[in-house]
This record gives structure tokens, C-alpha cells and sequence, in this order.
């Protein structure tokens, strides 16, 4: 993506024109077919997923992040040498506002819930995010009321982009993931499959997918509890509903047990070489689950982060360790 | 609740997508001297939440976080770790959303 933020001096020389943003890195992700996992679908059957963990911020969130940042600048909202930007996050998109705060020069704060693992709360220091940490039993909604509560009490010190209920969240699929898909499959992809968590990957994609061929059918899957191990997605019923969420626009909903999602989370691991967390996972079990059930199709699903931000969790269990 | 047992008191705090099952009580309190047993206790008054934290098995759920205090039960005796009066055991639930 070509990038309009640069309020860091561009080198001057032959490396300007080159990659001279990190932002410049985020987005045209390759898209891969599966292989080992996908073994034994009927012919004519195939499943990609789109390899959203290589984005330079380590997910699918780095092109919401970016986008949301764009648009406070576009309409003025987000000043980038006074505001400081602060959003509710589990994770990613934290992850990806710090390491453009960092790259681009603007000061980020996040409220997350302190039970985030290890890995994700040094990712963030390291990019030099500062983090208010909030009540584990309330997960991301209360990560959120300590967001809304922050920017109340110091009116103009925040740019609060609210990636839950930001049109910029969902239009970054549409204008970038979307299209990318598209290219990518020569336009014949059949379905998608993608998991809910603001929404914003599924909502984005499907628009952009149905407006170029209404009849590829677009699936969302959620949790299928409310106490789930999948991180960064999200059980509607008993969730805050995000604001861009809207559930009549998939062709159907399906769920993912959290036990399904990390033993292939695993498989992907060691059968496919794809480091993926468990949303990752889930999501190629829910396509996988799809394509035995057709006769011909491409079905396209999305890699959203990076494993190595989930290594210090106990589902990798590694039945082939040895000691000596 | 039974009030004649000689069974430690205990709270266990529910998280927010969990009170559904538990007429909207973020605490709920328990008799039980280990954690399987406060939690056995808990899912005796509120039925609906078994399928959320065991396997048909009867084990825990691999991803369900138990917390006594300020602890993970992984790092203690898991659901063998043993309850004093007054402990605060905390089911944790995984992050959600973006």
C-alpha cells in the first residue's frame, strides 16, 4: 500500500525509492493453497488461505490499524504531533497502532485485559506502547469502558480511533484484502470463511467479494461457547456487538469448538510449516469443514496472526519432545 | 447451599460471558476444599455451565483458566489445589476481539 504518512524524513538517495515505510510492508500478503491438511477433498476442491501473519506487524490487523490511522488524519481528528492515539485492544491491532506509532512517530495508548499473554505485552513495550491493563473478567467490553472513561476525563488529548465501530476497520478489507483475494484466485474463488471478531476482516471482504460476484458465498464462524480459548474471536450473544457488525450479510454462520481449532493449529505447524495462532486455525477447520462438503470450489480463508505470539501456551504440547 | 458442611467457604468470580448462566452474579459462593470440588459445588446450583468448562470426560476443558488468587492452577496442584475459607477462585476467560 503506498503510503501518505511520513512525518519521519525520508531518506534522501536511491532508497527513497525503495520500501521506505514499514507501512509501505503491510498488505499483498501471499495467498497459499493448503495441502497436507486439505488431503482427501474431493477433486476440483481446493483451500488458501490468505498469509495475513507475514504483514510486517505479525497480522491481519496492520491494514485496519493503518487504515483507521489514514482516516483520523484525512478528516482531521488525529493530529499526529499533539494527539496521542489510544483504542481497546486483545492484541493485534495494538500491536499494529504501536509499531506504526513507532515507525511513523506518534505516541499510542492501549487498555487491554492483563491476563493478554506474556508475548503480547512485551511486543507492545518493545514498540513502546504504553498499556493500561484491566480486569481479566471482563475481557475486551472492559477494556473498552476504561478507554471511553480515559478519553472523557481529558477531552482533546485522544485521538480514539474505536476499531469496533470504525467504517475505516471494514472498508481496509474492502479496498486492499478484498481485492488482493480476488487477483489472487483469478477471480475464481466460491467461498470465504472467516471468523468474527470486530468484524471487520469478514464484513470488508464479503462486501467487496458480493460486489463482484453476488454468488460467492461468504461464511462467518464464531466460538461456539462463550468461554472459548480463541483469541481475538468473538461469541456474538454474549459480547458487546461491535457497531459494524452485521450478521445478515453472511450466507451462513457456523461455530468452532476451541479443541478443533488448536489441535489444527498444530497441524499447520507441523504438517503445513504455517506458524499461525489459534483464530488461524479455526478458521482453516471451518473452510476445511466447507470444501469436503462441495464438488468443485475454491475456498479462500485468512491466516491472521502469527504463532509465535502464543508460544508460551500450553496447546503446542509436543508429544515428540525427548530427554536424555 | 449446604450450610452444615464442614467444607471451606469459598467465591468463585464468573466472567462476564458466563453470568448468563448464573442469573447475572459476578460472584458466587461455594463450599468446596479443592477446586474441583468448589467447582463441582458451583456447577450443582447453576447446571448450564458444565458443557462451558468440562469435557463429557468429566476433565476440564484444556483452554478453561482457573485461577486461585492471584494464580493459575497449571503452576499449582490444578483442579486438586487445595481451598482455604475465603479463597477467591477466579474462572479467567480468553481474550476476544481484535
Amino acid at each position: 500500500m503506498p503510503s501518505s504518512l511520513s512525518p519521519h524524513p525520508t531518506a534522501p538517495g536511491p532508497k527513497a525509492t525503495r520500501t521506505s515505510q514499514v507501512c509501505d510492508a503491510i498488505g499483498d500478503t501471499p495467498l497459499l493453497q493448503l495441502h497436507v491438511v486439505a488431503q482427501g477433498l474431493p477433486e476440483g476442491v481446493s483451500v488458501w488461505a490468505k498469509a495475513e501473519h507475514l504483514n510486517p506487524g505479525g497480522s491481519v490487523k496492520d491494514r485496519p490499524a493503518l487504515a483507521m490511522v489514514r482516516a483520523g488524519q484525512r478528516s482531521g481528528a488525529f493530529d499526529m504531533a499533539q494527539d496521542t492515539l489510544i483504542d481497546a485492544t486483545s492484541g493485534n491491532t495494538g500491536i499494529a497502532y504501536a509499531m506504526l506509532g513507532a515507525a511513523v512517530g506518534f505516541s499510542v495508548e492501549l487498555a487491554l485485559p492483563a491476563n493478554a499473554s506474556a508475548e503480547r505485552k512485551q511486543l507492545l513495550r518493545a514498540y513502546g506502547a504504553t498499556l493500561h491493563l484491566t480486569d481479566p473478567m471482563e475481557g475486551t467490553d472492559g477494556a473498552q469502558r476504561v478507554v471511553r472513561e480515559r478519553v472523557a476525563e481529558s477531552p482533546g488529548r485522544y485521538f480514539y480511533p474505536d476499531q469496533y465501530n470504525n467504517e475505516a476497520n471494514w472498508t481496509a478489507h474492502y479496498e486492499t484484502t478484498g481485492p488482493e483475494i480476488l487477483a489472487q484466485t483469478d477471480e475464481q474463488i466460491t467461498h470465504f470463511v472467516a471468523g468474527l471478531g470486530t468484524t471487520g476482516t469478514f464484513t470488508g471482504v464479503t462486501r467487496r467479494l458480493k460486489a463482484h460476484d453476488a454468488s460467492i458465498q461468504c461464511i462467518a464462524m464464531q466460538p461456539d461457547s462463550p468461554l472459548h480459548g480463541l483469541e481475538g474471536l468473538k461469541h456474538m450473544p454474549t459480547s458487546r456487538v461491535p457497531g459494524i457488525y452485521t450478521p445478515n450479510e453472511a450466507d451462513a454462520h457456523v461455530t468452532m469448538q476451541t479443541e478443533e481449532a488448536f489441535a489444527m493449529t498444530r497441524r499447520l505447524a507441523r504438517e503445513e510449516g504455517l506458524l499461525v495462532g489459534p483464530s488461524a486455525g479455526a478458521n482453516v477447520a471451518a473452510a476445511l469443514r466447507l470444501a469436503r462438503t462441495l464438488d468443485a470450489g475454491r475456498v479462500v480463508t485468512i491466516l491472521c496472526d502469527t504463532g509465535a505470539r502464543y508460544l508460551s501456551e500450553s496447546f503446542w504440547e509436543n508429544a515428540t519432545d525427548t530427554t536424555s | 447451599m449446604a450450610t452444615t458442611t464442614e467444607q471451606p467457604s469459598v467465591t468463585i468470580r464468573i466472567p462476564t460471558p458466563l453470568r448468563s448462566y448464573t442469573n447475572n452474579q459476578s460472584i458466587v459462593e461455594v463450599n468446596g476444599a479443592t477446586v474441583q470440588a468448589a467447582l463441582t459445588d458451583l456447577i450443582d446450583t447453576y447446571p448450564a455451565l458444565k458443557p462451558h468448562l468440562y469435557h463429557d470426560n468429566g476433565d476440564l476443558r484444556s483452554f478453561v483458566n482457573i485461577y486461585v488468587g492471584d494464580e493459575d492452577i497449571r503452576y499449582l496442584e490444578g483442579p486438586q489445589t487445595a481451598l482455604e475459607e475465603d479463597t477467591e477462585v477466579s474462572i479467567v476467560p480468553s481474550i476476544a476481539g481484535g
